[in-house]
């Protein structure tokens, strides 16, 4: 029999699907034990990071799928700590399996309108002077395509309540006085041990060396961002929190 | 200078270029870089005075070499007779043309998968006679022809496939080449290795965590010792008068859990004093008994001959990763200082023989405890560097804290062997700085404040220079005497290296790994 190339094509697919069998509990489970001693001290009981990069996220900055995930389990990042591991190949299925489902944020049923939630969104809240979505919006802030993806509902009603109880990591608010008596407010983009750069509240960049600056106030764990708690409704809340949810990535 | 003249002599008389008298006169021709530490006492101290406060406006880079590896450059090149030798990562060796930074010859080794704490790294090579040395991370120890990288031997350390792993430079003293072991977050027994430079055989082993019937076995419950840990991954140091060998030991094992080893745990965490032609252990000096926290004993005893309260005394001056530095008498071990100089809180206090009060609350527990410093420490295997000038000792200090979590720690062969999860302090930038302390009494004299924690090691100089770098690119100079900033460069890559100085051609320069480069500088 011939084979032509479009029926090679899906017999292709059905062997790579048929590669990819799916993870049982009980492999979750077993991914999960062997994650506890061997990926936890550094990227935390639940993915949540620290020493390594943070897992609960739906997309890993270094695998970007199944494939690549095994083999950073298996070899290691070059340039980095992440270490290569003495894994079977079903453990590191297992161990995969667990990591991908850190990232997952369970679907839960909200009650907002995700339509009403998007003009809050760009009308009322004004939340797009300083964040993006799909390119759109200001730069101070994250990034939204994929806040939905990234994080759950409660986290994100709690972060519209009370943006200061959750700052992003690596997120730095910054207030400092130059020589010539500006004062400038903004987030740091990157420091080093004679400068600093930042984005002011305008959206504005400025580089800056120490010896200009008069003052440099770090503020950790202070955000820029208001409270949402007064600006909106309960139900208004819910609508803006459905719309966040809807984004999950660019297409 | 007649000693000098002397060795010279030997050298040229000789088809060794790296003849053991050569290294043991390192003082006497500060325009080569023979050893780890540039000399046998550990100083990272030149007497080359050739760039200067006054002129170190004028350093520009004279040559820039690319090593095409992605992972972390740790290496302290050695220089001699218009020729750098660098190790590149994962444990290859290349020789680089002194005038123009080219390369002349390399040594490139396959590497299998190994499990490593901490990176694919390799801090240098050691020279005697007309071979190089390298430790291997898959834990062998290889001898290279000088002139052409050829392999003369290669030997097996250790068993990689129990995570023994080689990350240091070793360091030829003698006839011998000394060379340590890595591995104790995957629950190796750590040793310290002396090989016959000419045959690789192996002519003594000093195991740090002792077996049953030796003493200090003792000090470790049950068979706890077989997993001891004590690894012996930092070059150590050598008093060719005394003929002892100075070299720190690291964590226990599993590293957070105290409870399935109990006891002081020896040899973890030491100094160890041991006679360099047997092996056999003169003193030792533990640091911090039976630890939790992983605060390694793993940095560079630096050896100085000084006047200490009123009496000629020779000393071995130590920053330890657990906060405190501390001065030891090096012929008895006698403990003399101990004097904090970065923020801790694992010990409440030192008592009158050097032993720490250790602080319970910061031993990781279920529920979270916090600590300072960190498990990457106070200072780590990063150079500091002493400076007979000034009287001080410059060292990098790491302000960082984190809170662990016991975890299960059950021994598998190639597995981390930990015990504990860890997450760093929420809403609180750690920080860094470069300190002077009074090499006698460890006071702070002044700090030069960095962004982040570094990782970079010092050199000091007759120039009344001080060289560092910080993670962000920066490689700099500050005056030796106060800390004023007097120049700097971005290289763009992190500088995780210590500096060195040497002559070329009559000029000076210095040269430091950043980022994944060598970068030599001199004078325009």
């Amino acid at each position: 029999m011939r084979i032509t190339w479009p029926i090679a094509g899906i017999l292709l697919g059905v062997c790579l699907a048929s590669a990819q069998v799916p993870a049982t509990p009980e492999d979750l489970g077993t991914g999960e034990r062997l994650y506890r001693t061997e990926c936890t001290y550094c990227h935390g009981p639940r993915g949540e990071g620290g020493r390594g990069a943070t897992l609960a996220r739906p997309r890993l900055l270094h695998a970007p799928d199944a494939q690549v995930l095994s083999d950073v389990i298996e070899h290691g990042i070059p340039g980095t700590e992440m270490p290569g591991h003495w894994f079977t190949p079903r453990e590191i299925r297992q161990v995969a399996a667990f990591v991908e489902s850190l990232g997952r944020v369970a679907p839960q049923k909200i009650a907002g309108d995700p339509m009403r939630g998007e003009t809050l969104y760009t009308g009322k809240g004004g939340c797009a002077h300083c964040h993006t979505v799909n390119g759109r919006g200001g730069a101070l802030g994250p990034d939204l395509t994929d806040i939905g993806a990234r994080r759950s509902p409660s986290y994100l009603r709690e972060s519209l309540i009370d943006p200061e109880a959750a700052v992003p990591d690596g997120f730095l608010q910054v207030e400092l006085l130059t020589r010539d008596g500006r004062r400038i407010q903004g987030v740091r983009l990157n420091e080093d041990t004679f400068s600093i750069q930042i984005r002011d509240l305008a959206g504005n960049f400025h580089s800056f060396f120490r010896s200009e600056l008069q003052k440099l106030d770090k503020q950790p764990g202070k955000s820029p961002m208001p409270s949402y708690k007064g600006t909106f409704t309960s139900s208004e809340l819910d609508d803006l929190i459905s719309y966040l949810d809807s984004l999950r990535g660019n297409p | 200078m007649k000693r000098a003249a002397l060795s010279l002599l030997f050298a040229l008389c000789s088809n060794a270029q790296v003849p053991y008298e050569r290294i043991l006169n390192s003082a006497a021709q500060p325009e080569s870089w023979l050893t780890y530490s540039g000399a046998y006492h550990s100083q990272r101290y030149s007497t080359l005075d050739q760039i200067t406060r006054a002129n170190i406006n004028h350093l520009k880079v004279a040559w820039m070499y690319q090593i095409k590896a992605l992972h972390k450059v740790e290496t302290s090149p050695l220089v001699f007779d218009g020729v750098m030798y660098i190790s590149e990562p994962p444990s290859d060796v290349t020789a680089l043309d002194l005038r123009t930074g080219r390369p002349i010859w390399s040594y490139r080794r396959p590497i299998p998968q190994v499990p490593v704490c901490c990176g694919q790294v390799n801090r240098g090579v050691a020279a005697l006679d007309d071979q190089l040395f390298i430790g291997t991370l898959d834990s062998h120890l290889v001898a290279l022809d000088m002139k052409t990288g050829r392999v003369r031997w290669d030997v097996e350390v250790a068993d990689y496939k129990t995570a023994n792993s080689i990350t240091l430079a070793p360091l030829a003293i003698k006839d011998k080449v000394i060379i340590g072991i890595a591995g104790a977050e995957y629950g190796i027994r750590g040793f310290l290795d002396a090989y016959d430079a000419k045959t690789g055989k192996r002519a003594w082993r000093f195991w740090t965590v002792p077996g049953p019937g030796e003493p200090g076995n003792e000090t470790w419950s049950g068979d706890s010792w077989q997993h001891g840990g004590a690894p012996t991954w930092l070059t150590g140091s050598y008093d060719p008068e005394a003929n002892l060998l100075y070299w720190g030991t690291g964590n226990p094992g599993p590293n957070y859990r105290g409870d399935p080893r109990k006891g002081d745990n020896l040899y973890s965490d030491c100094l160890l004093a041991l006679d360099a032609d047997a092996g056999k252990l003169k003193w030792h000096f533990q640091f911090t008994p039976h630890d939790v926290n992983d605060i390694d004993a793993n940095e560079i005893p630096v050896l100085v001959d000084t006047q200490f309260h009123g009496k000629p005394r020779k000393l071995v001056l130590f920053g330890n990763r657990n906060g405190f530095y501390y001065i030891l008498d090096r012929l008895t071990g006698e403990f003399l200082l101990a004097k904090q100089f970065a923020t801790q809180t694992w010990a409440k206090s030192i008592d009158e023989h050097g032993r720490p009060i250790p602080n319970p609350a910061t031993a990781p527990s279920p529920e979270g405890a916090t600590v300072y410093p960190d498990d990457d420490g106070a200072t780590n295997w990063f150079s500091p560097s002493y400076n007979p000038q000034t009287g001080l000792f410059y060292q990098n200090c790491r302000e960082k804290g984190a809170t662990y979590f016991l975890t299960e720690a059950p021994y598998i062969p190639g597995r981390q062997f930990l015990g504990a999860s860890r997450r760093s302090l929420a809403g609180v930038e750690p920080w860094g700085a470069l300190r002077a302390l009074d090499a006698l009494t460890g006071e702070k004299k002044w700090e030069f404040p960095l962004p982040t924690p570094p990782w970079s090691g010092i050199l000091s100089t007759a120039g009344g220079l001080v060289f560092s770098g910080d993670m962000e690119g920066n490689f700099f100079a500050l005056d030796a005497t106060d800390g004023k900033l007097l120049w700097r460069l971005q290289t763009g890559g992190a500088v995780w290296a210590a500096p060195i100085t040497y002559v070329s051609e009559g000029k000076q320069f210095v040269a430091i790994a950043a980022g994944s480069a060598i970068v030599a500088l001199a004078l325009d």
